[in-house]
């Protein structure tokens, strides 16, 4: 499952990050790394970005990009 | 042991955006601060003394981390490696400690001596959480002092802390396999010039990351040595080599707080709650278009309504007053027409809008601060996605409310350079501080009753922001990959009195400031093309249609005619925008007697050209510094200025067909000089107050520009360098400077 799939309200855990370059060093400096718990927020009024949680504060990331991460 | 220096402490400030870097800064320089830009590039760099002590302090540009992908991450980095500060504070938000921690992990390994600022400890109390300080010190082998930079707890032990000679850190262990990698890597690497200069822990580690700025530098046949090293590692932990050392990082930092960090039961916090009902999905747009009407609706309508007589009143007075005074003394009447009918005409019509903008002002850095911008980037990102942007486009528009300047620059933080040269095109279409004194003048003249007027103003720049991204985005130039859009949502914060009053203050105090100087010349410079012929003789005011002013318009105005306003007056008013758009209600009331009308049509079309039109030289200097060259500047002004054109064509032409019974309004100015007209104040007790308040604002601001320091250390810092300079801005009207917040 990608964090793109992940309902509201659900927490998991980072099992790999595809993708390459800035865009996947961002998320990992933010915090989205291996083993990494995230719960899914909510999702923006006009249906994008979407809003996690991890490592204890909240950050918004595009559905697109949350596709890059596979969790479980 | 008490450290001995001879000369100045240099210490760098570094640390997340949003973990209060910026309120730290100013708590320990207070006004003793240096804006100005990185060399080369157009970053704001902020530098101070710290009072009390010989130190100077550099804030760094807020990051993540240390990876050479962004230009902020470079400047830290490179500053920290080439100059050498003595001493490096790593802030950290105390109440988001694992991704702060992740930072100051990576800081400690460039060798030089490191002081933690645990900051917001306030936020941390507040929540219940707890933080053993002594563990966390010794766990990660450096100082650390808790602090709360918002409410100056903790500083006097921070300055203490640093002057107590820290010693070199020791950096966190990765685990084993991690380290032989990067023993390996150093002794492949050491000696080899010019690797010595860097520190070697954070060396190996970069290199075993295949940092790209490092790495690019190593000759061919030591780089497979290398990566013999990192590929032993990856192919042992199944992952790349920048993946390995990140999760470690991560790993040692979560093992670490595991015994130091107690957080109190997890409920829901107070930010969520607010973001229930501000990123609701329903409500959130309706809720952002509200705030932003009574946002403007209070200082326009409201505010402008009530204040505009009073300050009338007084400039009226002051002109009236400065004449007889004049007269009395014999002065020549071109020199009381000067005094009276240019520079106190034209400066005074711009200083009315003073309270309209404080209220203005106000009420947009409560907004900023409080964290509400990022839910709007949050919100608006959908939108910015169509063409090609992000959310974090809007915040440079946002900020462009006050001023483009800061506004355009704001946009530093845009990694695309065609989304940054696109959002540095479109930022000038919404309206700035400046453009307020224009519609509010409008307004006051013409459309007093129609409240709906000015926030129109706000509605058409967005809405051509959001029309010109569509068309642009199809064409080459601009048809690109889309922003990538990472940002964190910062918990809402109150707003501190203090903290709001110094932004307002500040950018006050430069409308001020820009009126005192720019206004001024340029009103004085028009008085004298308006005041005399082409032969150099002086004309009084019905001869004013015989200037060389009116000469030069001639030449131009009809260029305005299919828009509406044709005349030359109006002509050399839009010209003069280009000092400062605030100038044109200037020139209107410096031109007052060659005759102002308008009607609702042309009125209406007038302010659609100054709206779009190409910004003031200052914004157009800052668009030719991000835009980086002279071709994209000039597509730039020519596609506002075109833009503008056609839409106040459409306004007026349109407008002329429905409304073709339109009445023509004169404009009557404040402090026109009207001979021998002697005025006296009403006994309105407001208009006192009021001018009392406008002398004492005048003196403050030219104390505080003048009062040397009387720091500690016997700092004497020169005016001039006081002064924040925003890289050739002359000051603008709205510009933050210092407090310009960045994301």
């Amino acid at each position: 499952m990608t964090l793109k799939q992940v309902p509201c309200g659900r927490q998991v855990k980072v099992v790999r990050l595809n993708g390459k370059g800035a865009l996947r060093r961002r998320f990992m400096d933010m915090g989205i790394t291996r083993g990494a718990v995230v719960s899914m927020r909510k999702v923006a009024p006009l249906g994008d970005p979407i809003e996690v949680s991890v490592r204890g504060y909240a950050l918004s990331i595009r559905k697109e990009d949350a596709a890059n991460v596979i969790v479980e | 042991m008490r450290g001995k220096y001879f000369m100045s402490l240099k210490i760098a400030l570094a640390g997340n955006p949003n973990s209060g870097k910026t309120t730290l800064f100013n708590a320990l320089t207070a006004s003793a601060q240096y804006v100005g830009n990185w060399p080369g590039v157009t970053v704001e760099k902020k530098e101070g003394q710290i009072k009390g002590i010989n130190a100077t302090l550099v804030d760094l540009p807020g990051i993540y981390s240390l990876s050479p992908y962004s230009l902020e991450e470079t400047i830290a980095r490179d500053y920290i490696v080439n100059e050498k500060p003595d001493i490096i504070i790593s802030i950290v938000d105390a109440s988001n400690l694992e991704r702060n921690l992740y930072l100051t992990t990576q800081i400690i390994e460039l060798g030089i001596p490191v002081v933690v600022a645990l900051n917001m400890m306030d936020v941390v109390q507040k929540r219940g959480d707890e933080i053993d300080i002594c563990v966390l010190e010794k766990a990660l082998r450096c100082t650390v002092v808790p602090i709360s930079a918002v409410s100056l707890k903790g500083l006097e032990t921070l300055v203490k802390k640093i002057t107590e000679t820290p010693g070199k850190p020791k950096p966190l262990p990765f685990s084993r396999d991690i380290e032989r990698a990067l023993d390996g890597i150093y002794r492949i690497i050491k000696g080899v010039e010019p690797f010595d200069k860097y520190e070697p822990r954070w060396l190996s580690v970069k290199l075993f990351e295949r940092d790209a700025d490092i790495y690019k530098n190593v000759p061919p046949e030591i780089r497979e040595c290398i990566e013999r090293a990192i590929k032993a590692a990856e192919e042992k932990y199944d992952d790349d080599s920048e993946s390995i050392i990140i999760n470690d990082r991560y790993e040692q930092i979560a093992r670490l707080l595991c015994g130091i960090h107690k957080k109190a039961c997890p409920k829901t916090s107070v930010s969520e709650k607010i973001d229930k009902i501000m990123t609701n999905r329903v409500l959130a747009l309706p809720l952002f278009f509200v705030i932003m009407w009574g946002v403007y609706y209070f200082s326009i309508q409201i505010a402008g309504d009530i204040t505009t007589g009073w300050m009338e009143e007084i400039i009226e007075w002051l002109s009236a007053g400065a004449e007889t005074l004049l007269l009395a003394w014999g002065a020549p009447i071109w020199a009381v027409s000067l005094i009276s009918g240019g520079i106190i005409s034209g400066v005074g019509a711009v200083l009315v809008f003073v309270p309209q903008l404080i209220v203005l002002y106000f009420f947009l850095s409560i907004l900023e601060d409080s964290g509400y911008m990022a839910r709007v980037a949050f919100i608006m990102d959908r939108i910015f996605r169509r063409f090609g942007l992000s959310g974090k486009s809007f915040i440079p528009m946002l900020i462009g409310t006050g001023c483009t300047v800061p506004g355009i620059m704001a946009s530093r933080t845009i990694e695309s350079e065609s989304d940054r040269r696109m959002t540095v095109m479109l930022t000038p279409f919404i309206p700035c501080g400046a453009k307020l004194p224009v519609f509010a003048m409008f307004t006051g003249f013409i459309f007093s009753d129609a409240s709906w007027v000015g926030p129109s103003m706000y509605l058409v720049g967005i809405a051509m922001v959001i029309i010109s991204g569509l068309i642009l985005k199809r064409t080459k130039p601009f048809a690109g990959k889309n922003a990538p859009f990472v940002m964190e949502l910062p918990d809402y914060r109150l707003p501190r009195i203090s903290g709001t009053a110094k932004n307002v203050w500040d950018k006050t105090k430069s409308f001020i400031i820009k009126a005192g100087t720019v206004i001024f010349a340029a009103s004085a410079v028009i008085w004298f093309f308006k005041s005399f012929s082409f032969s150099l003789e002086y004309l009084g005011e019905d001869g004013i249609g015989q200037s060389m002013l009116a000469g030069f318009g001639r030449l131009i105005a009809p260029v305005f005619s299919p828009l509406g306003f044709g005349r030359w007056p109006y002509a050399v008013a839009s010209i003069s925008g280009m000092a400062a758009k605030e100038m044109v209600v200037s020139v209107f009331a410096v031109l007052e007697p060659a005759g102002i009308f308008f009607t609702p049509v042309s009125a209406y079309a007038f302010m659609i050209f100054t709206l779009l039109a190409a910004p003031c030289i200052a914004a157009i200097g800052a668009t030719r510094r991000e835009m980086g060259s002279v071709k994209w500047t000039l597509f730039a002004v020519l596609y506002q200025t075109g833009l503008a054109y056609f839409m106040a064509l459409l306004v007026n032409q349109a407008g002329s067909l429905l409304f073709a019974d339109a009445e023509r309004v004169q404009f009557i100015f404040a402090g026109a000089a009207d001979e021998g007209h002697a005025v006296s104040l009403a006994g309105n007790p407001m208009v006192y107050i009021m001018a009392a308040a406008v002398i004492l604002f005048v003196i403050l601001a030219v104390i505080k520009r003048r009062k040397p320091s009387i720091l500690g250390g016997g700092f004497n810092i020169p005016a001039e360098k006081r002064r924040g300079r925003h890289g050739g801005c002359a000051g603008c009207s709205g510009c933050g400077g210092a407090n310009t917040r960045r994301y």
